[in-house]
């Protein structure tokens, strides 16, 4: 899962190994001043949360990696 | 004295009371309503409330010779202070990277420029003069202080109704823009993805941004100047990086107080006698007509460039190339991704959003300038 737009990750809500349904929110990037809840295209299991809270990240940067 | 001579002095704020009185500080209630309990732009509905509501006070004398509210008026509203003041602040906030990233969003800031010119046109076939109908075509421009800066100039006994008008709209753009979005686009238009492959832009090409663009546009068209020239200001404080102070006190107390003032003293031109009257009422319907021209223009160029782009752009974003920065920027990526979870229009949005802010302004200082000299 790629960021759709730059932003700051502002919300992790998934974890390393948890098992997620598509559509469901994974995190919130802010951009503009505006909350973007960016949501999963498939289901799956995360292998790995690639961003932290906070962090800064540019288009396309990869979020999160599935199994 | 006997008390029959002195039960009028006591009552003579009553005797005064008028029914325009009344119904106006019933609107004024309205205001205050809208602001407190339904949180619409409370920041200007707020001031523009109680200042309506004193002005309907009889012989309060606030709003005449040196009442508070006349001085206020005076000080920062017939010298254009506070809407230049408001800009500094708004430049602070402005961000013209997705702009500058995208630099052929600038067409839909144009196109969404059309009310201003339609709604002229109209309210000159329906009776107004040129200076008020030019007065009245900018609350098309959808952006407060240039609607106050222009009529100001040409037209300052429809000040109030024209404030009004551009503020109360502004703030029903969620509930103005959406019906005709979805009227205007396709579902395959609005579920368009746009690719968001910026340009790097570099920090010196943004401190550049406002320099240029204040002496191009002030050598075009000088009368547009101090709005484009204040708001640059803004933007240059911010993106300078070495003022943040004054960039955050522009961003913040200057542009709250100005905020303040502009709007009791708006409020306070509120009065009766000068706002219960036909034109008033034409002067709404005109400023409702302006948002709706803006729109369909701005949604009608966006999907022209759709087609010439090979279906690549989404129409919407066209819907923000009005001014209202940034209400219309995150209203269009709303109505993608509401259409869509995973489509993220807001880059662009915001691009056409930023671009609209200049144009309007840009827009004004034309009709100032074409309009001085004919009338």
């Amino acid at each position: 899962l790629t960021a759709p737009l730059p932003g700051t990750v502002v919300e992790i809500f998934a974890k390393a190994g948890e098992h997620i349904e598509a559509g469901q929110v994974i995190l919130v990037i802010e951009a503009m001043k505006m909350e973007n809840s960016i949501r999963a295209t498939r289901a799956g299991k995360i292998a790995g949360v690639l961003v932290d809270a906070g962090q800064t990240v540019v288009h396309k940067q990869p979020l999160v990696r599935f199994e | 004295m006997n008390f029959a001579d002195l039960l009028p002095e006591l009552l003579k704020g009553v005797l005064h009371f008028t029914w325009g009185n009344a119904l106006m500080i019933a609107a004024a209630l309205v205001l205050i309503y809208l602001a407190i309990y339904k949180e619409i732009e409370p920041v200007l509905l707020l001031p523009i409330g109680f200042g309506c509501l004193l002005a309907n006070i009889p012989l309060a004398n606030m709003t005449a010779g040196q009442g508070v509210m006349s001085v206020l008026y005076n000080a920062g509203i017939s010298t254009e202070l506070f809407p230049l003041l408001i800009f500094v602040g708004v430049g602070a906030m402005i961000d013209f990277t997705p702009l500058l990233a995208q630099p052929k969003m600038a067409l839909l800031g144009a196109a969404g420029q059309f009310g201003i010119f339609g709604t002229l046109i109209l309210a000159i076939a329906i009776g107004f003069p040129l200076n008020q109908a030019a007065s009245i075509g900018v609350i098309g421009a959808i952006d407060g202080p240039t609607s106050i800066f222009v009529a100001t100039k040409l037209a300052p006994e429809l000040l109030a109704p024209i404030a009004v008008a551009a503020y109360s709209y502004m703030s029903l753009i969620p509930i103005i823009q959406p019906p005709l979005m979805k009227l205007l686009t396709t579902k395959r238009e609005r579920l368009i993805q746009m690719e968001y492959t910026p340009k790097p832009i570099s920090q010196k090409t943004l401190v550049f941004f406002p320099i240029i663009l204040t002496l191009v546009v002030g050598l075009l068209v000088p009368e547009a100047t101090p709005l484009i020239a204040m708001l640059m200001l803004g933007n240059l404080l911010k993106i300078s990086g070495v003022v943040d102070r004054l960039s955050k006190s522009a961003q913040n107390e200057m542009i709250n107080i100005a905020t303040l003032f502009l709007g009791l003293a708006i409020g306070a031109t509120m009065s009766a006698e000068s706002f219960l009257n036909l034109a008033t009422i034409k002067i709404l319907g005109l400023g409702l007509l302006a948002f709706v021209l803006d729109t369909v223009a701005g949604l009608l160029f966006g999907k022209l460039m759709a087609v010439l782009s090979g279906y690549k752009i989404n129409p919407l974003i066209g819907a923000s190339g009005i001014s209202a920065f940034p209400m219309a920027g995150r209203l269009a990526a709303k109505v993608a991704n509401d259409e869509d979870q995973n489509n993220f229009l807001l880059m662009h949005a915001m691009g056409a959003n930023t671009a609209g802010q200049l144009g309007s302004v840009i827009a004004g200082g034309i009709l100032l300038a074409i309009v001085s000299k004919l009338v």
